[in-house]
């Protein structure tokens, strides 16, 4: 009974077609269920911050007021980093696709806390209609970092919903990490031990501790700041005695280990697709999964380099460089890792493929541009400029949300039970990696030469900088190939749902639990127990081209 | 009178033998037995526990960096504290830290009378730990020592939806006349400019003190939510030794937010 089963899994009711209705969808407990509402809510909040990327882009094309007064842009560039980095990067890769794969690669029925998991996206939900408010009621002027005393007291901004709306996030961005951390310790099958897990799973545990270690200290400061906002409770006053440099290291005890929250999901993915699409075994599994910890844990230590310049001492300073400087090592590791899993691989390049490597290509160039922001003689020249600018969105785009992008491309064959076209799929891949680096290569000139980043406008630097013109014109021009490369992912995805090819189980032979069920899963994940192994051997997977699957054989 | 963990744990692993025939009751569906539920439920209880010190981490952090900058702005704020009121709410707290684990282990041990009769005992402290620390908030609001008073009296008020009620200035201005009997009760004369200036100078103290304490506070609240739940259960019936996680989750969080008031008296209370 069960052969018939496996045979025809398109005839069996999956996730998606077992319950019909919206209430079926908001009131579900499945993990794949809420891991596809988070990424549908994700991309949304992807897609507003690009248009507020948009407008700063073509504001800055030409010198002078282009299409926005002065208020307006400074709206415009701290709400494209709030909602970029509250709603997008951060929960981006763990909440949706972590979510979706996270218990499927355990082999387990759902996430160890479902109730806990549905009130996570409810108060993702809650948090993101606060940035709504923030919105409609004097947005938000302070930059991302609500630095004090801006936030304090300046502007008729609605700096205490953005406040309470990142609070809420960020409890949101708890319950999932206590979820991941519980569901990888209490529910894999006894057969998968801690290094037979994928690599993926590693790197949304380290991901979970830095969440659970970090997040409720971004949540005191903001409630601290927020108090200090309504009722000027003095806490970073310093007219009151209070501290506002002690809101800076409060805010970067948080922040800057954030920046692993958003990374090692993606570094995640990028072990999964470089060893499937090499058809090679991951070189140095337990180089990779322990460095994903040793991130976690050196990403505490370092905080202090946001802040050369904001009047710590001198040892404080060289201390936190040092650090900084160590936290490279690790990072490097996965990086030499991934080149040797590639080295005599039999790279195929599907589109997954595509964006894999470019993540390796794009974090290798945010990487090294890193270490001279470390460095303290160099990073007193390039404070505050566009080289900061175009370094983190190297890493932040070019890296995690490329990596993002690859992962929705690896797995939603099995989201959806769909396949995408990978001719359009790696077009796009091409045009995204042009207009990428068109955008942000150029940003690393201006900025090196002194173009200060937040600045709604140059022309009285023209004089004496001439090629800023050109920089800022290279690189708006570049953003709308981004643009154009992501309305065409949105189109050739949108109609993969409506008319693609029926996905099979394993269209890309992976080796993972996730693929051994069938494309979408059933409700309960499994019809029969999955067959725990080595998630990097590929010797027992063949190509079936009547199936277009990849079966394994005896 | 404590059921041995080990005792507890045998029981669970037998229950799990037993649940292929019979499911068990409470046990949800994703899990395969009681022993993986509790295991789950107590790791997750044990990671929000760290989240909860962190949270409060960042305020004891504050109050390193403001005591060791203004020490002698410490020194003067605690003498407006009531040590005594603070030594019978440590011993409240404390004591319903006891009746909480004699319900755990009431639980564990099917004794249905016991374990309801603790978390009664058990929510009764936490009513009277509230109701010393109202009356301890009262006096200082009365003597304007809240940082931002004003202001929230102001916004309590729904000033801010009048348009005629413009928001007070920012300021802390507590009440000079009783920080300097306050002061001369503490066997120190001081003249009117000097307690103006000593009475601006609490903000730092009373800014980690309310901080502190009113946070501690809303944990206690949401900590006594949480036992009256687990009561209704209890009385319910709902627990016994294969299924007391709710109980035992609970019984963490009250010992935490106790553990946090011990540190929280002798750093506020007893300063020298
Ligand atoms: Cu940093």
């Amino acid at each position: 009974m069960s052969e018939v089963a496996v045979e025809s899994p398109r005839s069996a009711e999956n996730y998606l077609t077992a319950r019909r209705g919206v209430m079926s969808w908001l009131f579900t407990l499945d993990h794949k269920r809420i891991g596809v509402m988070y990424l549908a809510s994700i991309l949304a909040f992807f897609l507003l911050g690009g248009v507020f990327a948009l407008m700063v882009r073509t504001e800055l094309i030409a010198p002078g007021r282009t299409i926005m007064g002065r208020d307006m842009y400074n709206h415009m560039f701290t709400l494209h980093g709030a909602v970029m980095v509250f709603l997008f990067i951060i929960p981006g890769i763990p909440a949706a696709l972590g979510n979706f794969v996270l218990p499927i690669m355990l082999g387990a029925k759902d996430v160890a806390f479902p109730r806990l998991n549905l009130a996570s996206l409810y108060m993702f939900w809650g948090g993101a209609v606060f940035f709504v408010v923030v919105l409609i009621t004097g947005g938000l002027e302070t930059g991302w970092t609500f630095y004090t005393p801006y936030s304090t007291t300046t502007g008729q901004s609605s700096v205490v919903a953005a406040v309470v709306g990142a609070f809420i996030l960020g409890f949101s961005s708890i319950f999932t990490a206590v979820n991941f951390i519980a569901t990888v310790h209490t529910m894999r099958p006894a057969a998968m031990g801690w290094f037979k897990m994928p690599l993926f799973v590693w790197a949304l545990y380290a991901t979970a501790i830095i969440q659970l270690l970090a997040t409720p200290v971004l949540g005191i400061t903001l409630l601290l700041l927020a108090l200090e906002r309504l009722f000027g409770i003095g806490f970073f006053d310093p007219s009151l005695n209070g501290d506002p440099v002690l809101f800076q290291h409060f805010f970067w005890f948080y922040s800057h280990p954030a920046v692993y929250i958003m990374i090692l999901p993606g570094m995640g993915i990028t072990s999964e697709i470089i060893s499937v699409f090499s058809r090679k075994h991951i070189f140095g599994y337990r180089f990779i999964a322990y460095s994903s910890i040793a991130i976690a844990l050196f990403g505490f230590l370092v905080w202090g380099h946001h802040m050369f310049v904001s009047g710590q001492t001198r040892l404080a300073s060289m201390i936190f460089s040092a650090l900084t400087f160590s936290v490279s090592i690790p990072s490097a590791i996965k990086v030499f890792n991934w080149l040797s899993t590639l080295y005599k691989g039999s790279i195929s390049l599907e589109t997954p493929m595509c964006y894999g490597l470019m993540f390796i290509f794009l974090f290798g160039i945010g990487g090294l541009t890193g270490l001279f922001l470390g460095s303290l003689s160099t990073d007193v020249h390039l404070t505050d400029t566009y080289f900061i600018v175009a370094h983190f969105h190297y890493t932040m785009m070019g890296s995690t949300a490329i990596a993002f992008i690859a992962g929705i491309h690896y797995w939603w064959p099995k989201i959806t039970g769909k396949m995408y076209s990978d001719a359009w799929g790696k077009f796009t891949a091409l045009l995204l990696f042009v207009g990428f680096n068109h955008t942000f290569f150029p940003q690393f000139v201006s900025g090196s030469r002194g173009m200060p980043r937040r600045y709604y406008d140059y022309e009285k630097l023209l004089p004496a900088h001439p090629d800023f013109h050109g920089g800022h014109w290279l690189s708006s021009l570049g953003s709308y190939l981004v643009a154009a490369a992501f309305i065409m992912m949105a189109g050739y995805l949108l109609v993969s749902i409506v008319a693609g090819r029926p996905a099979p189980r394993n269209p890309y032979g992976g080796a993972g639990l996730e693929w051994q069920t069938s494309s979408p899963p059933p409700v309960e994940n499994f019809t029969t127990p999955p067959v725990v192994g080595d998630p990097y051997d590929y010797s027992k997977l063949r190509f079936d081209p009547r199936s277009n699957d990849y079966v394994r054989v005896a | 009178m404590f059921a041995s963990p080990n005792a507890v744990i045998i029981a669970m692993t037998e229950a799990d033998q037993a649940t292929h025939d019979n499911h068990a009751p409470f046990l949800a569906h994703h899990f395969d037995s009681p022993r993986q539920q509790f295991a789950a439920g107590k790791l997750g209880m044990w990671l929000f526990l760290l989240t909860e010190i962190l949270l409060f981490g960042g305020l004891f952090c504050a109050y390193s960096v403001y005591r060791a900058n203004h020490p002698e702005m410490f020194q003067d704020g605690h003498l407006f504290l009531d040590r005594y009121l603070g030594a019978v709410n440590t011993c409240v707290l404390i004591f319903s830290s006891l009746t909480m684990a004699l319900a755990v282990s009431a639980a564990q041990t099917d004794r249905r009378r016991l374990l309801v009769g603790s978390l009664i005992v058990t929510l009764l402290c936490g009513v009277g730990f509230m109701g010393v620390k109202f009356v301890e908030y009262k006096a200082k609001w009365d003597h304007g020592l809240v940082p931002g008073q004003e202001r929230i009296a102001w916004f309590v008020a729904l000033g801010w939806l009048r348009k005629d009620s413009p928001a007070p200035e920012r300021g802390y201005q507590p009440d000079a006349d009783y920080v300097r009997k306050h002061l001369a009760e503490h066997g120190e004369e001081v003249d009117d400019a000097e307690a103006t200036r000593r009475a601006a100078g609490l903000f730092p103290f009373f800014g980690c003190y309310f901080g502190m304490t009113a946070l501690h506070g809303l944990h206690v609240l949401a900590g006594m939510g949480a036992i009256t739940w687990v009561l209704v259960r209890s009385i319910k019936g709902h627990f016994g030794p294969l299924y007391f996680g709710p109980v035992d989750f609970v019984g963490l969080y009250w010992h935490l937010v106790d553990l946090i008031w011990i540190y929280l008296f002798p750093l506020l209370y007893l300063i020298h």
